[in-house]
């Protein structure tokens, strides 16, 4: 069994300073669970936390059905691969991938045996020999995953292991991370700032935010039902659009801009929406939701006048910036149309992927 | 003087192709008459105090005594047929093989601690046992000497307090070798401290960390990560301690003079026994130069380990 | 999970409680116990020296008591030497020789790791190297040539030999220290100036010394200390009072057949010892980087 629990988990450093402000996580076995966040949301200490490298100040910690909070690191049964690899620089790589179980005594055609397995997996046995500042960033990588694969431990700790590594090759060893998952699925945790990586390598993602978690879900489930302000913003690239605006009824529930245009609530929302007229509220809308009008359009889309400010074609799309009283606006439309500065263009508003955040609770309703 | 704005205007006014060339090459030339020029002081140095004396003490070496016609090799046979010589270059082997062991391990010990402990208190105590190797070596082998002064011995008074017998330190053969490594010890181990300290911060901590999760523990953290990683400092400052322990001088010269009886002599104060005191200056020369091929020899190896280290990443 | 396991667990975590803690507490202890027991043992010579050089002769002789403990404690020694004129002799033929050898050797090193480490000229690994390589070369090797040359140029018993003889001890290593310090400073930081009109003496002056004033400072503390503390060419060269430095006065002139005036000798000592244990005390950390230059950067 190779469940880990985190049960109300406190990190607190000298001075009364907080990094990880008591989070509960279930992480089933076999699962691959990502902690995402910006710099400082406590994910890295979280995980070294799993790992036995920091001392855990309040809270369990469970692995595989054990309290290891006093447990070293050595005796948790975990593997971890750093952000900087830490590979032995004076052993080759045969010999980093071998030092784990080298020190846990195991027989040599077992080690062997290992080693070559997954070296074959990772595509590096024409590297055995080498030592580590003989090989390429993303080779380095690799090797620290082999480290970790042939312990066959209970946990998986990857520490942004591909912050490192320029952009092509990141993308490329995200397939790989996850092509190894699915050969050698033992329960992982992950730890990245990139929403992207998270998105596409998790089966569930955590956000965290200042040292709690914002919220739990299946990628799609963050994407389309974001809980809070904040994951709303932190998922999906180009972040989504905030603007402020009243809920009013207006032969229809609708929400008003602060430039007058008024877009109305589809039928499906306005149950859940209702109770919140009068009020002021934040709109949540994802710029692929803002496009050029089409032909076609399904029901619940309305449409608004963007005064264009910039225009960024990015060869499959066109992003077009504009500002409603004071506010930052991002659309996404087809590259063919005819968007220029300092002109008005005529936008689609996907209002069925409408969101309305409540201003003091930062709470998606 | 080169002058950089002065190439720039002759450069400016250089119109056809071949004149720009030569005003390049001049201005390189001028630049490198200065890098010669502030190189010659030192090499003026390097030459006229460390070369020549050495080539000249060759020659010296092979003079008779009144230093007026050449004898060859016959210093050199006459002092490897002596047996105080023979005990003098059996002295500085031990001598510095012993100390610099000891001072290694000492040092290895220390820097060990003081990592353990890091934190503000470190300079603290990093400055208090740095002070053996502030103190002029002269000055403190005074103190030893007075602290194991036959007749007045703070040491043997506490001996005899604690209920033991008194030991003549400076008096017989091995007590006096032993007391003369000891000095020495003493007076290098701070700087294989200091050295080894600062090697050991080098290592990346994260290191540590992957080696824990693999499953080491802290002896097994030392032979796998520390070690290996210190390979090349710890066998350069063992080297260069060599070279310094083989040639050391004041230690000998204040506690013992080479007593007793010669049986600490090294190659160093014998040298200035028989060169200056006893006036026989050619095999005085002979002495100090037995030790130039086994300097020369711990010389190569250092210079092989310092361009191993640069070619390493 | 269910609760007897659960619980199970939980016992198994409570006999553990506190045991990584504790481990990292007995190691921190144990630590300090040896630390101190090291300084105690390191510090053992300088306390003893400090403790004679309060004992009034009278109470040396006596033998009596604890020699560890001073009992009629005197600052007499100390007035002695301080009033002595060939004590103050000693003393400032240190300190001006100190000096000169400090600022010669500075000079010379300061051109010279200039000049190997920025103005690439063929050959300048060659003397680059070489300049490490005479580093090694011992002054035990050399003094009893140089004792004949010092001769034949009529410099023997005059304090200007060492003046002439001690920047051979310091050049080396400051040469290599300031090397590794020089050759640490980004090319670009040149390459601005000579855009801006400097000359490579300018650039030296204005650039380089202030940029690498620790390693300056490092070497200078090293030429220092090898000139304050040399005791071999001194012994080998000089010969009347008036001539000696601190270190071989001590040990030539206090030290008369079999009369020790331990108690002034001591103080003597102290005094010698003062000024590197002030500068150390006050610039330690320059100190440390002078040592580990060579390693770290060489």
């Amino acid at each position: 069994m190779a469940e880990v629990s985190l049960r109300k988990v406190v990190k607190e450093y000298e001075g009364g300073v907080q990094a990880v402000k008591g989070i509960d996580l279930e992480i089933g076995d076999h699962e691959f669970v990502v902690l995402v966040g910006p710099s400082g949301c406590g994910k890295s200490t979280t995980l070294r936390m799993i790992a036995g490298l920091e001392d855990i100040s309040g809270g369990e910690v469970w692995i595989g059905g054990d309290v290891v909070n006093d447990v070293p690191p050595r005796d948790r049964d975990i593997a971890m691969v750093f952000q900087n690899y830490a590979l032995y620089p004076h052993m080759s790589v045969f010999e980093n991938m071998a030092f784990g179980l080298k020190l846990r005594k195991f027989p040599k055609d077992e080690i062997q045996r290992r080693v070559s397995d997954a070296a074959r997996m990772l595509d590096i046995t024409p590297l055995l020999d080498r030592k580590p500042k003989a090989l390429s960033g993303g080779q380095r990588q690799r090797v620290a995953m082999g480290r970790a694969i042939v312990r066959n431990p209970k946990v998986f700790l990857f520490d942004e292991p591909l912050s490192n590594l320029d952009a092509k090759l990141r993308v490329q060893m995200r397939t790989e991370i996850k092509k190894v998952h699915q050969l050698v699925p033992t329960t992982t945790v992950y730890v990245t700032h990139d929403q992207v990586e998270a998105m596409t390598l998790a089966d569930r993602v955590v956000v965290m935010n200042q040292g709690i978690i914002e919220q739990v879900g299946a990628p799609q489930e963050l994407y389309h039902n974001p809980a809070t302000r904040f994951v709303a913003g932190f998922i999906g690239s180009p972040a989504m659009n905030f603007l402020p605006v009243s809920v009013i009824d207006d032969g229809g529930l609708k929400v008003q801009l602060a430039n007058g245009t008024k877009l109305a609530v589809p039928p499906q929302k306005v149950d859940r929406y209702g109770p919140h007229k009068g009020k002021k509220m934040t709109l949540g809308i994802r710029p692929e939701h803002l496009t050029e009008v089409r032909s076609n359009e399904k029901a619940g889309v309305q449409h608004m006048v963007a005064p264009v400010d910039v225009v960024e074609p990015m060869g499959m799309e066109t992003l077009v910036h504009f500002f409603i009283d004071g506010v930052a606006v991002c659309a996404r439309v087809d590259p063919l149309t005819p968007a220029r500065p300092n002109e008005n263009l005529e936008l689609s508003a996907d209002m069925n992927n409408m969101h309305l955040i409540d201003d003091q609770t930062h709470k998606v309703v | 003087m080169a002058d950089g704005s002065g190439a720039a205007v002759d450069m400016g006014r250089a119109s056809a192709p071949p004149r720009k060339v030569g005003s390049l090459a001049r201005v390189s030339r001028r630049k490198s008459l200065t890098a010669v020029a502030l190189c010659l002081p030192l090499i003026a140095l390097i030459f006229g105090l460390k070369l020549y004396p050495t080539l000249y003490g060759i020659y010296l070496s092979m003079l008779n005594r009144r230093m007026t016609e050449f004898v060859w090799f016959d210093n050199f046979i006459f002092l490897l047929g002596r047996n105080t010589f023979q005990m003098v270059m059996f002295q500085s082997c031990l001598f510095a093989v012993t100390a610099v062991i000891l001072k290694a391990t000492l040092g290895f010990i220390l820097a060990h601690l003081m990592h353990n402990i890091r934190g503000k208190n470190e300079r603290v105590w990093r400055g208090l046992l740095l002070v053996p190797w502030v103190i002029p070596l002269a000055l403190s082998t005074l103190t030893w000497w007075w602290l194991l002064d036959p007749s007045y011995s703070a040491f043997n008074w506490t001996l005899e307090w604690l209920g033991f017998s008194k030991i003549s330190f400076l008096g017989e053969t091995w007590n006096a070798r032993i007391v003369v490594i000891l000095v020495n010890t003493w007076f290098g181990a701070p700087f294989f401290m200091i050295m080894y300290l600062a090697a050991l911060k080098s290592v990346p901590d994260q290191l540590y960390e992957a080696a824990a999760i693999d499953g080491a523990n802290a002896w097994q953290k030392l032979i796998y990560v520390t070690l290996p990683m210190m390979r090349n400092i710890i066998s350069i400052t063992m080297l260069y301690s060599l070279i310094v322990t083989f040639a050391d001088f004041d230690i000998v010269r204040i506690l013992t003079n080479g007593g007793p009886q010669d049986t600490t002599h090294l190659f160093a104060t014998y040298a200035f026994t028989v060169g200056i005191q006893s006036g026989n200056i050619p095999r005085g020369a002979s002495v100090s130069l037995f030790m130039l091929p086994i300097l020369a020899m711990f010389a190569f190896f250092i210079l092989r380990g310092v361009t191993k280290r640069n070619k390493e990443v | 999970m269910s609760a007897t396991t659960a619980d199970a667990a939980r016992a198994r975590a409570a006999s553990r409680a506190g045991s990584l803690e504790r481990q990292r507490r007995w190691a921190l202890w144990g630590s300090y116990a040896a630390l101190s027991c090291f300084v105690v043992a390191f510090l053992t010579p300088p306390f003893y020296m400090i403790i004679t050089s309060l004992k009034t002769s009278a109470e040396i002789s006596a033998e009596k008591g604890n020699p560890w403990l001073v009992y009629t404690p005197t600052f007499d020694n100390f007035i002695e030497l301080a009033t002595s004129p060939s004590f103050q002799r000693y003393f400032l033929n240190s300190v001006w020789v100190t000096a000169m050898v400090v600022v010669i050797s500075m000079a010379i090193a300061i051109l010279a790791a200039f000049s190997l480490a920025r103005m690439g000229f063929k050959g300048s690994q060659t003397i680059a190297t070489g300049v490490f390589l005479t580093y090694l070369v011992p002054p035990s090797l050399l003094f009893i040539p140089l004792f004949q040359i010092v001769g034949f140029l009529n410099l023997l018993d005059n304090t200007w030999v060492l003046v002439l003889l001690f920047p051979t001890l310091a050049v080396p290593f400051c040469t290599w220290i300031m090397i590794g310090y020089f050759g640490s400073i980004p090319k670009e930081l040149d390459e601005a100036a000579l855009i801006d009109g400097a000359s490579y003496m300018q650039i030296l002056f204005q650039i380089f010394i202030p940029v690498a004033l620790p390693g300056i400072i490092a070497a200078t503390i090293f030429a220092f200390t090898v000139g304050w503390g040399a005791f071999l060419y001194p012994l080998a060269f000089l010969y009347k009072g008036e001539q000696l430095v601190l270190t071989v006065g001590i040990v030539s002139e206090l030290i008369r057949g079999d009369v020790f005036a331990w108690g002034k000798i001591m103080a003597a000592c102290v005094m010698g010892a003062l000024p590197p244990i002030l500068i150390y005390t006050f610039l330690m950390d320059y100190y440390i980087a002078g040592l580990t230059a060579g390693a770290t950067k060489g």
